[in-house]
Order: structure tokens, then C-alpha cells, then sequence
């Protein structure tokens, strides 16, 4: 049997006082898309970057394909948060999209255009080839998701993670979004994905783990979305749409 | 006799100009990076900083030679650098504060320290203080040699990690991720900018240098959208003022250097805010405008046409449309005639070929899209 492409035991991370995730085991199955969910400061987040090693681990091993990080480094796409970064740098669309060869480039090389091509390429999969040469302070929200998803595409993972992708875009970048998800899915990728919206977990989604600090349960996404887990994820229950009655949108795109 | 003094001159001359332009060249450069990092008053704590450094490297080796003055000097800046960047790990204050305290509690162990070793028996101290306001006059043909091997140095750091410093300043977390060592670069950009302080000291002094490094890159920021060039351009409106400082000060008796060099580039960042096509707030004020009369034309040719269609486009049911008095019904219908959109008719007036075309096309693109 292959090794999962993440695998994660008895992680935990503590932010000065406060554990911020607590003895957290994972394991997420090859060629899904898989959710992350829970409420705000459940450590969603801080799951993904303390397994990409960019959070100090109190304890906890992440095994990546059976490996350890560093041996795999160039199999692991991430695709940041967008708000993370000041989108007023002085750059355009394309050289954006081309950082995500800078690993694969190594020291002192600089990007030329085979690595222009790449970009163009990956540009083309989020619809957005017409932009290449966009300076990025212009970009709505959504665009700019759809670069940050493109400099993980050029990388040509075979794992991605991908912290809160849907957060704040409009209609027809969530759709470009989502089509390269299935894209992706498609190829035997898998994708681990942070999410908010709960309305769209079962229809993005075949994989999900609910997390409050721990995870209170992941699996399939048909038999881990369940009123009881969701409560037991909220403190109380997020969903009265869930018997099929209609939900107020408001609580839940907050 | 005269020939001589010429001379000397023109010595001191050569090395405050081409001192100055070497300075800033490398304040410049690193500036850009350091703008972008949001690292702005970061370069201001480094320089702040260096004083006690000078002062104990003086009372240490009791030496006035500038190398061993400014290696203290460095050391201290970079004391500074750490203490504050593990002020920002560990605490909740926020950067400001922490720069802030850093920078005048530095500053004042360098002040106590200057004035201790000026009224001590420390040998003959004069020239010390020279460090905080800098004195480009005493530039000697060696330290111009020094100045020009680290600019050398930073020049060819910064073009051969040029990606990689790309990369950190704009996403580090995601430099992180590719495997990258972005803590150790983000170390070697600020090592580089302890170096740029270093050239400053002499030069404009550590009150002034924050300034070498943030005001070229703030004003090449206004002129370029890509970080190479802005980079570059950064580098070279920093040599300039160096340039255009030194020559200043030379063309009358008693005009400070450094201010002068600080000065200049202030003038320049004044120049850029203003009127870089780009990003100059004039032409984006006359952007804005033009775009608002615009505007209100379409909207007046819009109104018109719908009163033309229904075949009464009179100043007075255009004043009753549009709920204005009748002499500014007038000026407007006016406006249209002047842009050749309306004519005078049988009853009132009606639109040109050209007003009708216009007026659809706005019209269609008004249209909400299904």
C-alpha cells in the first residue's frame, strides 16, 4: 500500500500560553479534495503551515507521501492566504505566477522563458491569460486568489494546500476556482483545503475533518457531515438548514 | 599659492562627490527593499544605534580611525536589529514601539557616552560628534576606496539573490514553503543595510541616514510598477542627490553637506508624489476630474435624448427634467452644442448624428447585463 500524502500524528502547537492545536492525527486519502473546517481560531491555518513547517511544532510528526518534509518539498504546492501579502508590490500577473518556479529554479538563476511559458500556461487554467502583463494593485479579490493559485499550479504538485481559497471572491472566480479543483482531482492530485462556507462543503467537497483545536472528526465527507458533528465542532448547531429548511446566509459567510 | 590651495580643493572636492554618489547608490539600492518590507524606520534604529557603537569601539581601543569607529558602529547597529526582531517574536508590541524604543534608548547611551568621553581624559576626543550630523567634508580618498569595495559587495549580493530577495519581500511565508531560507536572507538583506548605514555615517550622520534609504526608493516607487526598475532607478535618484549635495555645499562657504544631500533627495521625493505620471497625485487629480466632467456630459446627453424622443428638447423642459434653474439649463444645453452633440431645430433643439450615435452607444453600455 502507497503512504497517504499527509500524514499527521500527535500534533500539537502552542502559541505562547494557549494551545492552538492539540494532539491533532490526520490522515488524508490520495487524489481528494479535502475540507478543513471549523469556527474561527480553530487553528485551520495553523494546521497547514505548521505542517509546511513554518510554525514551530510542540510535538507531532507530518509525514508527507511516507517522507519527511524536506525530501519532498517540491511535491507540495501552497497556495497562502491572500490577504497575507501587500498586493501594492511592484510587479505584474505573470512574474507573480513565475515565483512558483523560484524552488525548482534554484540559486542564481533567473526565470527565462521556458518558465514564462510554464506561467502562461498555468494563467491560461485559471482564465486568466488576458491579465498575464496586469500590474497586481489592480486585481479584485477574486483575481488575485486565481494568481495565487496559479503559482502553485506551475509547481505541479501532486499535494496543494490551499488556506481559506473561496474567501471573499466573487461569483466567476469561484467557479475558475472550482474548475481547477476538479482539474486537479482529475489528474490524481490531492488538495487540502481550508474552508469557511459550510453551505458548500458537500458540493466541493468528498473529504472533510472538522477542527476545533482537535479534530473532532474527518472522514467522508457524506458520513462526517452530520448535525451531531457540527455541533460537537461549534459548540451549538450551525445548521438548521441542514434538515433541508432554509438558512439565514449571514451567520455563515461571516 | 592659489594654484595650490585649487588643488586641495578639487581633492576634497572629488572625494565628497563621488563619496556622496557612492552613498547614495547603496542607500538607494537597499532602500527599495527595505521600503517594501515595510522595514522604512528600520534603517533609522540601525543608524541611531551605531553611536554608542562608535563611542565604545573609541573608548575600547581609544583609535579615531574611521574603519575601527564604524566596525563599532555596525556591531551596535546590528545589536539593535536583533534586540528589536526578538522583541517582535516574543512581545505583543507592536513594531513602531518596539523601533521606537529602540532607537532613543540606543541613542541616548550614545549621547551619555559621546559626552563622556568628551569631558573625560580619553586622549583627544574632538571629531566624535561629527558622527551624528556628518561631515562629507572630511571624506579622505581611502574611505571613498572603502565606500566604493562595499557598494561593489552590495551590488553583486543583491543581483545575485535578486530573485530570492524578490521573493521574501513580497511573500515570505511562500518563500517558506518553496524551501527557501527566508529567515537567513531576510538576515543577510539587513546585514547589507548595516553596511549601508556604515558608508552614511560619515557622510550624513546617524540623525540623517534613515533618509538615504527610504526617501529614493519612496520616490522611484512613484515612477515604475516593477521592482527592477525601481531597484535601479532607486540607486541612481540616490546617487544623484548625493551628487547634487555635494556640489551644493561646495558652491558656497559654510552649506552643510549631508542636509544638503537630504535635502535634495526630499525635493525629489516632493517631485515624485507629485507628478510621476503613474502614481502623482496631480495626475491623478486631473484624471479624476476629467473622468467627473465627463461624466456629467454623458448624463446631461442622456437626459437630452430622452427628452429629444420625446420630441420637446427645450432649455425649459430640460431646466424641469433635470430640476435646475433656466440659465444653467441653457449653459448646459450649451456644453452639448460646444461638443457637437445637439443643434438648434425646428422647436428647441434636437441631436446631432453624431450626439444620437453617442448617446445609444452609452445607452447599450448602461444596459445591465443578464
Amino acid at each position: 500500500m502507497t503512504p497517504p500524502p499527509l500524514e499527521i500524528l500527535d500534533l500539537t502547537v502552542i502559541y505562547r500560553d494557549r494551545p492552538v492545536l492539540w494532539d491533532v492525527d490526520l490522515t488524508i486519502p490520495e487524489g481528494q479534495l479535502c475540507a478543513i473546517v471549523g469556527p474561527n481560531g480553530a487553528g485551520k491555518s495553523t494546521l497547514i503551515k505548521a505542517a509546511l513547517g513554518m510554525v514551530p511544532k510542540a510535538s507531532g510528526r507530518v509525514r508527507f507521501f511516507g517522507q519527511p518534509l524536506e525530501q519532498v518539498r517540491r511535491r507540495i504546492g501552497y497556495v497562502p492566504q491572500r490577504t497575507s501579502v501587500d498586493w501594492d508590490f511592484p510587479t505584474h500577473v505573470l512574474d507573480v505566477v513565475m515565483m512558483g518556479l523560484y524552488g525548482r529554479l534554484g540559486w542564481f538563476r533567473r526565470p527565462g522563458k521556458k518558465e514564462r511559458e510554464a506561467a502562461m500556461e498555468a494563467l491560461e487554467q485559471v482564465a486568466l491569460s488576458d491579465l498575464a502583463y496586469r500590474q497586481i494593485s489592480e486585481l479584485s479579490g477574486g483575481q488575485q486568489q486565481r494568481v495565487f493559485l496559479a503559482r502553485a499550479l506551475v509547481q505541479d504538485a501532486d499535494l496543494y494546500f490551499m488556506d481559506e481559497p473561496f474567501a471573499g471572491v466573487d461569483a466567476v472566480s469561484e467557479e475558475a476556482i472550482l474548475r481547477v479543483l476538479e482539474g486537479l482531482r482529475a489528474r490524481g492530485k490531492t488538495a487540502v483545503i481550508v474552508h469557511h462556507d459550510l453551505q458548500t462543503v458537500r458540493e466541493y467537497f468528498a473529504h472533510l475533518t472538522l477542527l476545533n483545536v482537535q479534530v473532532i472528526a474527518s472522514g467522508p465527507t457524506e458520513s462526517t457531515f452530520t448535525p451531531r458533528n457540527l455541533e460537537r465542532t461549534y459548540g451549538k448547531q450551525p445548521l438548521p438548514g441542514l434538515d433541508g429548511q432554509a438558512e439565514p446566509e449571514r451567520v455563515w459567510n461571516s | 599659492m592659489e594654484l595650490l590651495s585649487q588643488a586641495v580643493l578639487d581633492y576634497t572636492l572629488r572625494n565628497v562627490v563621488l563619496g556622496s554618489a557612492l552613498l547614495g547608490l547603496i542607500g538607494g539600492v537597499l532602500g527599495a527593499f527595505a521600503l517594501l518590507r515595510q522595514q522604512s524606520l528600520f534603517g533609522d534604529v540601525l543608524a541611531h544605534a551605531a553611536l554608542p557603537g562608535i563611542c565604545l569601539a573609541f573608548l575600547l581601543t581609544g583609535s579615531k580611525t574611521p574603519s575601527v569607529l564604524l566596525l563599532g558602529g555596525g556591531l551596535a547597529g546590528w545589536a539593535a536589529a536583533l534586540w528589536v526582531l526578538a522583541v517582535l517574536r516574543h512581545t505583543r508590541l507592536p513594531q513602531d514601539a518596539a523601533l521606537g524604543v529602540a532607537l532613543s534608548g540606543f541613542f541616548g547611551l550614545g549621547v551619555t557616552l559621546l559626552t563622556f568621553i568628551q569631558h573625560g581624559n580619553q586622549g583627544n576626543p574632538a571629531g566624535l560628534d561629527r558622527f551624528i550630523f556628518g561631515q562629507a567634508a572630511g571624506l579622505l580618498g581611502s574611505d571613498v576606496v572603502g565606500f566604493a569595495l562595499l557598494g561593489g559587495v552590495t551590488l553583486a549580493l543583491v543581483g545575485l539573490f535578486y530573485k530570492e530577495f524578490k521573493l521574501i519581500t513580497f511573500d515570505p511565508a511562500y518563500a517558506t514553503s518553496l524551501g527557501l531560507p527566508t529567515r537567513e536572507l531576510g538576515i543577510l538583506l539587513t546585514s547589507l543595510i548595516v553596511l549601508a548605514v556604515m558608508v552614511g555615517l560619515q557622510t550624513v550622520g546617524v540623525v540623517l541616514m534613515a533618509a538615504m534609504l527610504v526617501a529614493p526608493a519612496a520616490a522611484a516607487r512613484q515612477w515604475t510598477n516593477r521592482l527592477g526598475r525601481m531597484v535601479w532607478l532607486s540607486g541612481l535618484l540616490g546617487a544623484s542627490a548625493g551628487v547634487a549635495g555635494a556640489l551644493l555645499s561646495a558652491s558656497r562657504e559654510n552649506l552643510p553637506t549631508g542636509p544638503l544631500i537630504v535635502l535634495s533627495i526630499t525635493a525629489v521625493v516632493f517631485f515624485s508624489l507629485f507628478f510621476a505620471p503613474l502614481r502623482g497625485l496631480f495626475w491623478q487629480g486631473l484624471r479624476t476630474r476629467q473622468n467627473r466632467r465627463r461624466t456629467a456630459l454623458e448624463r446631461l446627453l442622456l437626459d437630452a435624448h430622452l427628452l429629444a424622443n420625446h420630441g420637446r428638447l427645450t432649455p425649459q423642459e430640460l431646466a424641469l427634467h433635470r430640476g435646475e434653474s433656466l440659465p444653467k439649463a441653457w449653459r448646459h444645453l450649451n456644453h452639448l452644442r460646444v461638443q457637437g452633440w445637439v443643434e438648434p431645430g425646428k422647436e428647441g433643439f434636437r441631436l446631432t448624428e453624431l450626439g444620437l450615435r453617442k448617446a445609444l452607444a452609452l445607452e447599450e453600455a448602461l444596459r445591465p447585463r443578464s
